[in-house]
């Protein structure tokens, strides 16, 4: 029932193959087709210039006030690609295998080769539009290391990687806007698709300035709207960023994969109170020089609790490395979901060293003392102003010397809830299961398996939109060129937007007592605390009731202001209803794998050092949720994995 | 360990661009000063939600530097004053004294025009950058990118003229509203490039004639931009933007 597309031949053959067969679109057709792309990330944006660049007429659409601020533009550490510029044995092959391992074998093997073979063509494409990356004296391309790899194929730029590329890809787009062939569309948010005779053939979107509702046609949709991590209210995620696309596709028949694939990301700046409104990211990229620890003695962790002494009081001798300490062969290193339940246990068992408890250390005084000050400073520099910014610590200032020996203010770090693997089912096309309907970047589920390694994002995202779906659409499109432009005035297009109207309609009338933000952030908390780091049954089927309970909360006692124009609290809460649809989806996906996988750790299913404990004979799928319903629990379906290049084994990354 | 403040906040409110608009105020008591600026304009709101007004609009997104989105006008500086220079985000209360009044303002300029109280209109940079800010590559099989050598110190000035995160603190800060510091920064990151070089001239005219077009108003060498600039983009790149300029200008 779930057919993946995957091409026939050999792995290292499949994309040339289909790309050689695939059909295409005449020039002189393209101008007669339109093609929606929702959203200006990475994603969005190379694909809408892509598009546009190749003669299609693009209608883009983004929520923000200009398509340069969508959230890829937070990513900070860098992109990998293949090209063994290092001369450090990286291949086409490594990266590929990297993914999949990373993923802890739940990707599909066929779209992870494919990216790993693009990889090197992003980096060529992002240089020739003026990306400023990081470069060594002789003039070329600098790399650094990132977890769970052996080898130096990451490329930055400082700190703000994401930042340029999307700059880069915002560049692209605006040339091909000046050229007439994007229309973009700011402060829009979409709010359904609309499907005609099976096919996706528009959108309803809502205008945030003036809050009324517009209709537009398109021969194809793409969604590119990123992830669901604000689901949890707290995450590294912008403010703005929701799953209202994606959760509207799947109500009208998306299958959504692997929902319960969250990526907890291990270095980010602690909790400090009820009032905080989001997470920063400390760049992974501060592994590479920072180490992690928490005191040998639990009496020295009590203290730090109490807030008798300081990290740099702690002498070397008793502080514990645990990472070093458990994982030998890639220590401080290790992939997201390894680190982050590592600093979870050393909390759960007491050592942690903040007033909550819930924060390790991540230091620099062994880079400082090995490479000098400048030089740390020139590489992670911005991020720690950042910190010191947020915190009023700066992990640059000398603490104390003793023997020789130099302490430096160690960071505070903590996990918390950064990407999302799972996503709208795409197959190789990375079309969903709706003919038309499109999903790039973190709204698919494709690549990535069950955790993502550092710098993939940038690399999907860019992937995706500049060098697979402009492909892989004109399959689609190419028996569409016979297909007028369609009227906004069918009544596939009115139903659509009554709904939604009806909707909006609804939530204003409850006129209850609670803000938006108050319901999210108890969505947030059952979440987190059940649907979190560690998973049980108890826990899982505990969140699964505690959601009714919300979604009650939520269509009983909400309150949302009467406005004209701007209503940013109606913004909000059409976010809020999908956030509750896309918990319950996370916890029944989570509830149904049974075993341990990347970032979804369930405690029954673990080794006795506690490792994450698979289980390939009964789990080698990839789920698919159909909505039923939103008073029904969504059918499962599953689309079996097959590893053809890969032998499948334990993930180890101590030896 | 944090300490607790209490304050008066003046809020800007404008009901879109034609209304003359006016400050309202209130008192804020005992708020942690590990809070950001944004969430504690996010408590002003919960609190205005709950006695059944209307929320104050300001922009905001990413809450980490870097988006650019939020741009509120704080005491009179753009972002308000950090040490290390910051978006309004990355300020956090414990810049704030028990007592204070601290009055929020939108970036003000004839070519941002407000939405809704502190949300303004910036698309005026969008269509700056439309007129010529890329280099016209087309999406598929360029050269390696290690065949075009740059040397570090390049790349690197480079990297820092493209750091700028389009915010418009400059044009809120400049007396006459100009955008020189915005345009300059993406025509300095071109023009230092060799892939910037064969665009270099027509990009320079047409993103200043675009810039003229859209309202904004002419340097006058103050510096007000530069010293408000969160990500410490400098007016050297103005007198970069002017040699590129005048070149461009002598050549046609």
């Amino acid at each position: 029932m779930i057919d993946s597309k995957i091409p026939e031949g050999p792995i290292s053959q499949k994309w040339t193959n289909y790309k050689a067969h695939q059909k295409l679109v005449n020039p002189a057709n393209k101008r007669k087709l339109d093609i929606i792309v929702v959203g200006t990330g990475l994603a969005g944006a190379s694909a809408a210039a892509s598009l546009g660049e190749m003669g299609f007429h693009v209608l883009n659409f983004c929520i923000q006030d200009s398509p340069r601020r969508a959230h890829s533009i937070a990513a900070q550490g860098g992109i990998n690609a293949a090209k063994n510029y290092q001369n450090d044995g990286d291949s086409i092959y490594r990266l590929f295998y990297d993914t999949v391992k990373g993923g802890d074998y739940r990707a599909r093997e066929a779209n992870v080769y494919r990216l790993a073979e693009v990889s090197a063509n992003i980096i060529d494409q992002c240089v020739a539009q003026g990306v400023p990356f990081a470069r060594e004296y002789g003039g070329l391309l600098a790399n650094r290391s990132f977890g769970g790899v052996q080898v130096s194929r990451t490329f930055y730029a400082k700190g703000q990687t994401g930042q340029q590329l999307l700059l880069g890809a915002y560049s692209a787009l605006m040339c091909q806007v000046n050229a007439g062939t994007v229309k973009l569309y700011c402060r829009y948010e979409m709010q359904d698709v609309v499907i005609i005779d099976g096919r996706a053939r528009g959108i309803i979107a809502r205008n945030l300035v003036n809050g009324k509702l517009e209709r537009f046609a398109a021969h194809a949709v793409v969604l590119a709207t990123g992830g669901y991590g604000n689901t949890y209210f707290l995450s590294t995620n912008a403010m703005g960023c929701n799953c209202s696309a994606a959760i509207a596709a799947y109500r009208k028949g998306a299958y959504f994969a692997n929902p319960a694939y969250v990526q907890i990301h291990p270095t980010c700046i602690p909790v400090h109170g009820d009032k905080q409104s989001k997470l920063t990211l400390m760049s992974e990229s501060l592994r590479n020089d920072g180490r992690i620890w928490v005191p040998k003695k639990l009496e020295d962790a009590k203290k730090l609790q109490n807030g008798e002494i300081k990290g740099s009081d702690i002498p070397e001798e008793d502080r514990d490395y645990y990472l070093e300490r458990r994982y030998p062969a890639f220590g401080n290193l290790v992939p997201r979901d390894v680190a982050s339940r590592a600093a979870k246990e050393r909390c759960d068992a007491g050592f942690g060293v903040n007033n909550t408890g819930l924060a390790v250390f991540l230091d620099f005084s062994e880079a400082i003392n090995r490479l000098g000050i400048d030089q740390v400073l020139q590489r992670y520099g911005n991020l720690f102003d950042m910190y010191e910014e947020i915190t009023d610590v700066n992990p640059g200032e000398l603490a104390k010397e003793v023997d020789g020996v130099k302490y430096y203010n160690p960071m505070m770090i903590y996990p918390a809830i950064h990407y999302t693997m799972g996503g709208l089912w795409v197959d190789y096309e990375l079309s969903t299961n709706i003919p038309g309907l499109f999903a790039i970047g973190e709204c698919n589920f494709s690549d990535h398996g069950a955790n993502r390694l550092g710098a993939s994002a940038l690399m999907q995202g860019l992937a995706d939109g500049y060098f697979v779906l402009p492909y892989t659409i004109q399959n689609y499109l190419s028996d569409q060129i016979t297909v007028p432009r369609f009227s906004t005035d069918l009544p596939e297009f009115e139903q659509t937007e009554k709904a939604v109207n009806d909707r909006i309609a609804h939530l204003m009338g409850i006129k209850g007592k609670k803000s938006v933000d108050s319901i999210h952030k108890e969505l947030g908390h059952v979440m987190w605390e059940y649907v979190g780091m560690a998973r049980t049954k108890e826990s899982l089927e505990t969140a699964l009731k505690r959601l009714k309970e919300i979604r009650k909360e939520f269509e009983t006692n909400l309150f949302i202001p009467e406005l004209n124009g701007v209503n940013i609290e109606l913004d909000k809460a059409l976010r809020l209803n999908d956030f509750i649809t896309m918990g319950q989806l996370i916890a029944i996906d989570a509830l149904h794998r049974e075993e341990s996988c990347g970032g979804h750790f369930r405690e029954e299913h673990q080794t006795e050092e506690g490792e994450a404990a698979r289980d390939d004979k009964n789990c080698f799928y990839v789920s698919c949720w159909e909505f039923q319903g939103d008073d029904k629990d969504p059918v499962k379906y599953t689309e079996p994995l097959k590893y053809e290049a890969i032998e499948v084994k334990t993930r180890n990354y101590k030896s | 360990m944090a300490k607790n403040i209490s304050f008066t906040i003046k809020y800007w409110k404008q009901n879109g661009p034609k209304d003359a608009g006016h400050f309202e105020s209130r008192e804020m008591h005992n708020i942690p000063d590990d809070t950001s600026f944004l969430e504690m304009l996010d408590i002003l709101n919960e609190e205005l939600i709950e006695e059944g007004k209307e929320p104050f609009v300001f922009d905001h997104d990413c809450r980490e530097g870097i988006c650019g989105m939020c741009s509120l006008y704080i005491n009179g500086t753009p972002h308000g004053k950090t040490e290390t220079g910051a978006t309004t985000c990355q300020l956090y209360m414990r810049r704030f004294n028990d007592g204070d009044v601290i009055t929020v303002e939108p970036w003000r300029s004839a070519a941002f025009p407000v939405i809704k109280d502190c949300m303004v209109d910036r698309s005026a940079f969008d269509k700056i950058q439309a007129a010529g800010g890329y280099v016209t590559v087309r999406t598929g099989a360029p050269q390696d990118a290690n065949a075009i050598l740059i040397p570090k110190q390049d790349a690197d000035e480079a990297m820092d003229c493209a750091t700028c995160i389009g915010c418009g603190a400059c044009v809120a800060a400049c007396k006459n509203g100009s955008a020189m510091l915005f345009v300059s920064s993406k025509v300095s990151q071109f023009a230092l490039l060799p892939q910037g070089r064969p665009e270099a001239a027509k990009r320079a005219k047409a993103m200043v004639a675009k810039m003229d077009e859209l309202g904004f108003g002419n340097c006058t060498n103050t510096r007000a931009c530069e010293a408000v600039c969160p990500k410490n983009e400098s007016i050297a790149n103005i007198a970069r933007l002017n040699r590129e300029f005048i070149k461009a200008k002598l050549a046609d």
